[in-house]
């Protein structure tokens, strides 16, 4: 079996990539994902590999068999806690990432404890109505935090429909805005992971400074 | 006139909730933007709507 990188072989391989200034802004970030269904899983995978320090990962649920058409866990991990399969597989892509893990269903009364210390929260909720109340409950709570959601990435619609646009200054929405779970095909893979893309993206564009879409 | 998600409505005067409730929007999948700010849902029987704002109702659907 190969050994590990050290940490400072990750960083450098990192700060030849991408630059030592912008590797050291993400990693000295903290940012939320609410959800580890199809968006958040990616979300996660896509924010550890760039570099992001610290991961809050939040999710009640396990891996279920339904969930492998689109969400970032194998075989091996069913019936395991999302949160954990997930600190799992992003220790094997990006090992010193610190992930903090929370094994509960966000609420009203436990969301502010638990996101208290993210500079960026993702919503990846799979129902509107805890999105709405995830954005309403963050935004009332932490007006000073950046918030990055998702609403509709359904069905087979073409790729180029997938958007991110800026609601207020510290609020985005990813997605085309109308492709409901509810009266479409589903969820199929490489939808949800454009729509993944789009919020981990714009997650990476708010740390580096760069506000506008 | 208040300008609502691009068109301009004569509702200056009604309160937020009033007009979701008009316009039969479900308050529990929404987010209000007024003027650049979400409004909070607490706020939403409050909040009245006057000539010059702009706001966009959001609308989440399900899936992710």
């Amino acid at each position: 079996m190969n050994q590990i990188p050290t940490k400072e072989e990750m960083t450098a391989a990192l700060q030849s990539r991408i630059g030592v200034p912008l590797q050291q802004t993400f990693q000295k970030a903290t940012v939320a994902v609410c959800g580890l269904g199809g968006l958040g899983s990616h979300i996660a995978y896509a924010l550890a590999r760039a570099g992001v320090g610290t991961l809050i990962l939040i999710d009640f649920d396990t891996v279920n068999l339904s969930n492998l058409n689109r969400q970032q866990y194998g075989v091996s991990q069913l019936g395991q806690p999302k949160v954990a399969a997930l600190a799992d597989g992003i220790r094997e892509a990006a090992p010193y990432v610190v992930t903090v893990p929370h094994a509960v269903r966000l609420t009203r009364e436990n969301i502010p404890a638990l996101v208290r210390d993210a500079d960026v929260i993702c919503e990846a909720f799979d129902r509107p109505d805890e999105k709405s109340m995830l954005v309403d409950t963050v935004l009332e709570a932490f007006p000073e935090k950046y918030l990055v959601a998702a609403s509709g990435m359904a069905g087979l619609s073409g790729a180029n429909s997938i958007k991110t646009r800026r609601i207020t200054k510290r609020f985005y929405l990813c997605g085309d805005g109308v492709s409901d779970v509810a009266d479409d095909i589903g969820l199929v893979c490489p939808r949800v992971m454009l729509c993944a893309a789009h919020q981990a993206q714009a997650v990476l564009r708010i740390l580096a400074g760069q506000f506008d879409v | 006139m208040v300008r609502i998600n691009g068109t301009d409505e004569d509702v200056c005067g009604m309160t937020i909730a009033s007009y979701l409730a008009e316009n039969q929007y479900d308050f529990l999948r929404i987010a209000v933007e007024k003027n650049g700010e979400i409004v909070p849902k607490s706020q939403y029987d409050t909040a009245t709507l006057c000539d010059g704002d702009t706001v966009e109702i959001v609308r989440f659907v399900g899936g992710g």
